[in-house]
């Protein structure tokens, strides 16, 4: 075995590789190791159901936050559909499941695809329209998938819903919360493993061009219709996964929650993390997702004080005022989001005591 | 014939709505280029501001006008300075997510505030306002709105055509820097536009909640179908988001008497992705001409 390399000293790269690597030392991938043995063997065994509830939200949220920073944050398309498209999956998953009988290790990536298909349907206006315009196009089609979702009762079941029972993994019952715990960050490994590496390919090399100068990008030979298409089908295949994913812990949906509202959150999330970069999708859901617990927890905790109960229920849209307000001061404070906060942390201990 | 023209009555008066509603947004647009998603919650804003000097603080209704209308230029001037100013030329992206945000905070405020209920204004226009057409009755509140708003829009377009400042927001909103160059202060004409679409939209929120009550959510819902209005008008069109209003008015009300009353809610989206695809700047927008 070959000797483990610990510290950086300088930017020598020799090659494009070099440059490219995920990891610049072997420092990095035994902290991957450790993490990821935290979050197998230790976590799963020693928290609380509820903490594993709020842990299994933030899994789910991660995979589909990630999907639209390749979007948004690498390619520079912006959808205000992401909501719908995560709804999409979690429907898709649902049909499949309960009329047509799918397991769910195929039901979920079926999910996928069928968002997929779904977004590059709804990424098709990117061919002529940029920027805000594009915005607006995806604002619509979040509210015609909304509308569809309502509607096309005889497959949806309209506003009741669908409810999925049983959720068996070869044969090996998950619906308790550390099973699907396990379904679920087994996806968010393999894709978090993904995207990181979908980036330093010549796919993601021509999503950042296009990103960067679309024109630039087409004269030096990029596609970008395809590529933006493409972009909306890998964005959209991990919403729609994450939907799957989500439809399954859950275990009934409704329309109710596939809103714009959630297309707000899921671009909070990888605005306050960090845009165009995929560790930074995962704090930011990890951000949203226990802000939004503290502060309904906060809301309870007063509901349940004795004689407070009225000053809790006029308190509630504080709630909404503080996730407003938590946007607003990243945006103006640390628009390269809580990535940034990391990588400063980092290297602060990193060039401690000679931070120069 | 008597629903046809019951239907256009009613689209007509509601597409007026859409577009007072519109013309805040489009003045933000036309000086700024900032897309505004906050814009329900403006209306909102101006709507309870004036609720709650009138109707609360029993003030003389000329009086909670006018205060209404500086409330909302101070706090037009206020948001510009301290949410927007420090993202002047930063990423599509962050501005948007900053008036998203700024919508969020200003509705938890209203909502905690006023709570969710449907207020209602006490009456204060005059009543025998009513027009009998023969076959269809247009109600007194809709004529009284109507013709506040007409009034608004012709002193809109003397502010814009002949008042100084009004000179200076197209100047800066045609070319920024040809604007900067001949000496106009461009921020404080970014602050003065802000201002200036606070008090628009305040008196757009007024007036639709005099006819539909005053509610944060529904408020807030109509700043979303503001972009169909403005779209098919052309963002930075007063005239076009005014057409566009109407347009998507009568669209509405009669998908939702002929056709079927669920598809109404959802008919401007599926226009405004059909005229993006064809005509993305609308019927009165600029045509911007890139280059590399």
């Amino acid at each position: 075995m070959r000797k483990l390399q610990f510290r950086p000293c300088g930017n020598f790269n020799e090659s494009y590789e070099e440059e490219l690597a995920i990891f610049e030392t072997d420092f990095g991938r035994v902290s991957m190791l450790i993490g990821l043995l935290l979050l197998f063997v230790v976590i799963p065994f020693i928290t609380s159901p509820y903490t594993l509830y709020i842990l299994n939200s933030i899994g789910i949220y991660a995979i589909a936050a990630i999907g639209l920073n390749l979007l948004i944050g690498y390619t520079g398309q912006i959808s205000l559909g992401h909501g719908a498209f995560f709804g999409v999956g979690a429907y898709t998953a649902a049909i499949l499941a309960t009329k047509t009988g799918f397991p769910i290790w195929l039901s979920i990536p079926a999910a996928g695809i069928v968002t997929a298909a779904v977004g590059i349907i709804f990424g098709l206006p990117s061919a002529r329209l940029k920027h805000l315009y594009l915005l607006i196009a995806t604002l619509a089609g979040q509210f015609i998938i909304e509308y569809v979702l309502v509607q096309w009762e005889s497959l949806t079941g309209g506003a009741e819903g669908i409810s999925i029972i049983g959720a068996t993994f070869l044969k090996i019952d998950i619906g308790s919360d550390r099973a699907f715990y396990f379904l679920i960050f087994i996806c968010f490994a393999l894709m978090t493993w993904i995207a990181v590496n979908l980036v330093r390919t010549r796919y993601g090399r021509a999503f950042i061009a296009i990103r960067d100068n679309d024109r630039a990008a087409e004269g030096m030979g990029i596609p970008i219709f395809r590529y933006k298409l493409l972009s909306f089908a890998i964005s959209s295949f991990y919403a729609g996964f994450a939907g799957g994913l989500y439809a399954y812990y859950m275990m009934s949906i409704t329309p109710e929650p596939f809103n714009l509202w959630l297309s707000i959150w899921l671009i909070a999330m990888i605005i306050i993390g960090g845009l165009g970069n995929i560790p930074g999708s995962v704090f930011g859901a990890i951000f949203i997702v226990v802000l939004e617990e503290l502060l309904s927890l906060g809301t309870q905790y007063l509901m349940n004080v004795g004689d407070s109960a009225g000053a809790a229920i006029t308190i509630a849209p504080l709630r909404e005022f503080v996730f407003g307000l938590a946007i607003v001061l990243f945006v103006i404070f640390e628009p390269k989001g809580l990535a940034e906060v990391w990588r400063v942390i980092r290297s602060n201990f990193r060039l401690w005591p000679f931070s120069y | 014939m008597e629903f046809f023209l019951q239907l256009l009555v009613n689209g007509i008066s509601l597409g007026f709505l859409y577009s007072l509603s519109a013309l805040g947004f489009v003045m933000i647009f036309k000086s700024s280029s900032v897309l505004n998603l906050a814009h329900g919650e403006l209306l909102a804003i101006g709507a309870f501001l004036f609720l709650a000097i009138s109707t609360w603080a029993q003030l003389p209704i000329w009086l909670s006008f006018a205060l209404t209308l500086v409330g909302t230029f101070l706090l037009g001037f206020i948001v510009e300075r301290f949410f927007l100013r420090p993202l002047i030329g930063e990423d599509l992206i962050q501005v948007i997510m900053l008036t998203l945000g700024l919508g969020i905070m200003f509705k938890g405020l209203l909502l905690f505030v006023f709570g969710g209920d449907i207020h209602e204004y006490r009456t204060f226009l005059p009543e025998g306002l009513s027009l009998d057409l023969g076959i269809v009755r247009i109600p007194s509140v809709n004529v009284a709105t109507f013709i506040i708003g007409i009034l608004f829009l012709i002193l809109f377009g003397f502010f814009f055509k002949y008042s100084s400042q009004g000179i200076y927001m197209r100047s800066v909103a045609d070319n920024q820097s040809a604007a900067l160059s001949l000496g106009v202060h461009v921020r404080r004409v970014f602050a003065l536009s802000w201002a200036i679409a606070f008090i628009v939209a305040a008196m757009s929120g007024i007036v639709l909640g005099i006819i539909n009550g005053i509610n944060v959510h529904e408020l807030s819902a109509i700043g979303l179908k503001v972009f169909p209005v403005v779209i098919l008008g052309g963002l930075d069109s007063i005239g076009g988001a005014i057409l566009g209003g109407i347009i998507i008015g009568l669209l509405e009300t009669f998908t939702g008497g002929y056709i079927s009353t669920s598809l109404r809610e959802i008919i401007p989206y599926i226009v405004l992705i059909i005229i993006l695809m064809v005509k993305p700047y609308g019927l009165f927008g600029l045509v911007e001409i890139e280059r590399v």
